[in-house]
């Protein structure tokens, strides 16, 4: 039974991961309606950026929390604005071709200058260690990152589904020719939901390099679970997107414990059964 | 007018028929080609760097002066038999390959080894660890050069069996080569009046282990063996520490590493670790001398790992078969024969030599990975703590299942 606990809780630190990234993802399709596959890609250059800001400028891990979702979302906009935005009203397949070869490219790119094993990230001074819960030895780190990546996905809601910004943001998705009409310019509004959507993935790939190695290939294995587990919680829906990312994590932890040599797969059977019985998703609306 | 175009004709003949046999016996043509992971997470330790081991063992071999055609192509496995197998068929059929060389992944290397046997090519192995290449799998066209699991199990695991670490739980990557690390390791625990009380399977190429971990430690055993390799490992190590394994008394046994992935790991985590390999670039002068040439041409100034060494020297040993040869008779077994019938003896490796079975017999060094402070320049990360003859580290040819050795 302690040993089943402490599944649980491994569970839901590989969940908070799953449910930054889907959030970022949810984010982006449900305002730009673009499935976006450099999200892993840009994952991976979250980490990079706190190797880079740690190793050249000496910045350590809690600038970097900030820093580096700034920077790789200013790449991201950069990427909205001179490719992204002309594919908006086309069919999602033009976005996903072109977001999935921008993830190759960048992958890359990485690779071709740090190969493919990894570069080590300590966890700051601040929250090494552990505590001893009774049924497990929980590092103070993983506590973290449950916590601070719970803070940011319900921020991130709150943001969106109950401020005015929030609003506009989903009024210019649903018409935003009317909401240009109010004055609000909705190009540029776009531009920020998907720096937005960037910096929570980079944001992620911060939280995860002390506990993964900083590598150009982080992102590849990750993003596809998360795909699955936006689909699994109806795309677009952000918060159907946060709770499938927080309870998969569990699930995968739980198949680890019983049965691990299924434990790659068991998001993706799921995937299949939830698309079997109710094609929308678990919280998605029908189109 | 006739007779003269009859006997021109004829003359015709006779010259190519002189000339085409002249060519058979002067054949100096040679196609390499290294097989390895070129971007997944074996390709730091073959991959690249491989080929460049491959290229410059061409250039060392000094057969290039004596009028032979060597040319190096690559492939990329992506770690998957299916597409190790087209490639190396390919190679064979298509590019008239004499050789392939590498293959890390024992799933995939294994599965070549059928190829280039029905193709009768030669097939010197640096980068697989199954010992099934030389006992139930081997083959007149294979060499198995840099190391397998037999050594592996039997230099670390027993070491750490000696020392009192007798009861063991492993993490194990659930594909061929670590069914075969936790098999013969296994045999030396039990051989040494040790126990497994359990194990763990997991998929290829995981990056949370925390899971699997939390069964080890639940499991009380006092060693965790890693049967695992490459990110696999290095993910597990270092989330080892993190979940306080170390610290709570438990040994980690990572029964293989290489050293990208003690620079991936970095030494502040990795340090005191103990494990076995059969090169490392510090040993000697030749081995500093090799690889600081090496590292001058890779791309990120890496030193040569194990498997990129073995590439090298089990390629200047087939270049010296050819050379006593005198040409290339475009014959796997012939060649490998004549491979196994001349000692080995090469600046990285040092003398040994490739018995009936394929396997090629050097010393094994067990390192212990330095603290940082000991750390004087990159890459300086091993200290030596023991020699084990090559005649103890693998498998004793008494013992070997080979079929070759049944005649």
């Amino acid at each position: 039974m302690q040993a089943l606990y402490a599944q649980l809780l491994v569970g839901l630190i590989n969940g908070s991961f799953y449910a930054l990234l889907s959030l970022g993802l949810a984010v982006i399709f449900g305002m730009l309606n673009i499935i976006n596959f450099a999200h892993g890609a840009l994952y991976m250059m979250g980490a990079f950026c706190a190797y880079f800001l740690l190793n050249v400028m000496g910045i350590g891990y809690w600038p970097a929390l900030i820093i580096a979702p700034i920077v790789v979302g200013i790449f991201g906009m950069i990427l909205e604005r001179t490719m992204l935005q002309w594919l908006s009203g086309l069919d999602h397949l033009y976005g996903l071709l072109l977001t999935f070869g921008l993830a190759l490219i960048i992958q890359g790119v990485f690779q071709n200058y740090f190969g493919s094993s990894g570069l080590p990230y300590s966890i700051p001074d601040e929250l090494k260690g552990g505590m001893n819960l009774g049924f497990m030895y929980l590092p103070i780190y993983r506590g973290w990152v449950v916590i601070f990546s719970l803070i940011v996905c319900l921020g991130t809601w709150y943001l969106i589904e109950r401020t005015r910004l929030g609003a506009n943001l989903r009024a210019a998705t649903e018409n935003p020719t009317l909401v240009r009409a109010f004055g609000i310019n909705v190009p540029r509004m776009i531009t920020l939901t998907y720096g937005l959507g960037v910096g929570l993935a980079a944001l992620a790939g911060v939280l995860s390099a002390p506990i993964n190695q900083v590598r150009p290939l982080m992102g590849e294995n990750v993003i596809i679970v998360v795909f699955a587990v936006v689909v699994i919680g109806g795309m677009g829906s952000i918060m159907g997107s946060i709770i499938t990312g927080f309870a998969l994590g569990v699930i995968e932890g739980l198949t680890k414990y019983f049965y691990p040599e299924a434990s790659n797969t068991v998001v993706f059977v799921l995937m299949v059964l939830v698309l079997l019985v109710k094609p929308t998703g678990l919280t998605g609306r029908a189109a | 007018m006739k007779s003269k175009i009859i006997a021109s004709l004829l003359l015709g003949t006779a010259l190519s028929v002189a000339s085409a046999s002249f060519a058979a016996a002067q054949d100096k043509i040679v196609k390499i080609g290294v097989l390895s992971d070129q971007s997944g997470l074996y390709a730091d330790l073959g991959g690249p760097g491989s080929t460049l081991a491959a290229q410059m063992a061409v250039e060392d071999s000094g057969l290039t002066a004596k009028g032979w055609k060597i040319d190096v192509i690559s492939g990329d496995h992506q770690n998957k038999p299916d597409v190790g197998t087209a490639i190396a068929r390919q190679w064979f059929d298509v590019d008239k390959a004499d050789v392939i060389a590498d293959v890390p992944n024992s799933g995939v290397a294994l599965a070549v080894n059928n190829v280039v046997k029905e193709k009768n090519g030669v097939y010197i192995n640096s980068g697989a660890a199954t010992s099934d290449l030389s006992n139930a799998q081997c083959s007149p066209n294979t060499v198995h050069w840099t190391y397998d699991t037999y050594m592996l199990a039997h230099s670390t695991g027993q070491a750490l069996v000696k020392a009192g670490g007798d009861s063991w739980f492993f993490l194990t990557a659930d594909y061929a080569f670590g069914a075969a690390l936790e098999r013969d390791t296994t045999a030396v625990i039990t051989a040494n009046g040790g126990k497994v009380v359990g194990g763990v399977k997991h998929p290829l190429n995981t990056s949370d282990f925390s899971s699997f971990l939390l069964q080890a430690q639940s499991s009380k055993a006092k060693i965790i063996g890693l049967a695992n390799a490459g990110g696999d490992t290095t993910n597990s190590i270092k989330q080892a520490a993190e979940f306080g394994i170390v610290k709570g008394g438990q040994k980690l046994a990572a029964l293989l590493l290489f050293i990208t992935d003690v620079k991936a790991i970095g030494l502040e985590t990795a340090q005191g670790l103990n494990f076995t390999e059969t090169f490392y670039w510090d040993l000697n002068d030749q081995t500093r001398a090799f690889s600081k040439k090496f590292a001058a041409r890779m791309k990120n100034g890496a030193p040569p790992t194990m498997v990129q060494a073995g590439v090298y020297s089990g390629l200047i040993h087939y270049f010296k078969a050819l050379d006593a040869l005198g040409s290339n008779p475009h014959d796997g077994i012939k060649v490998v024969e004549k491979m196994k019938s001349m000692p080995t003896d090469d600046p990285l490796f040092g003398k040994g030599e490739i018995q009936p079975n394929g396997r090629t017999i050097h010393s094994a060094y067990l390192f212990e990975v330095k603290k940082p402070s000991e750390s004087k320049a990159p890459w300086d990360f091993y200290k030596l703590i023991g020699t084990v003859p090559g005649d103890q580290a693998f498998t004793p040819l008494a013992q070997s299942t080979c079929a070759l050795l049944k005649k």
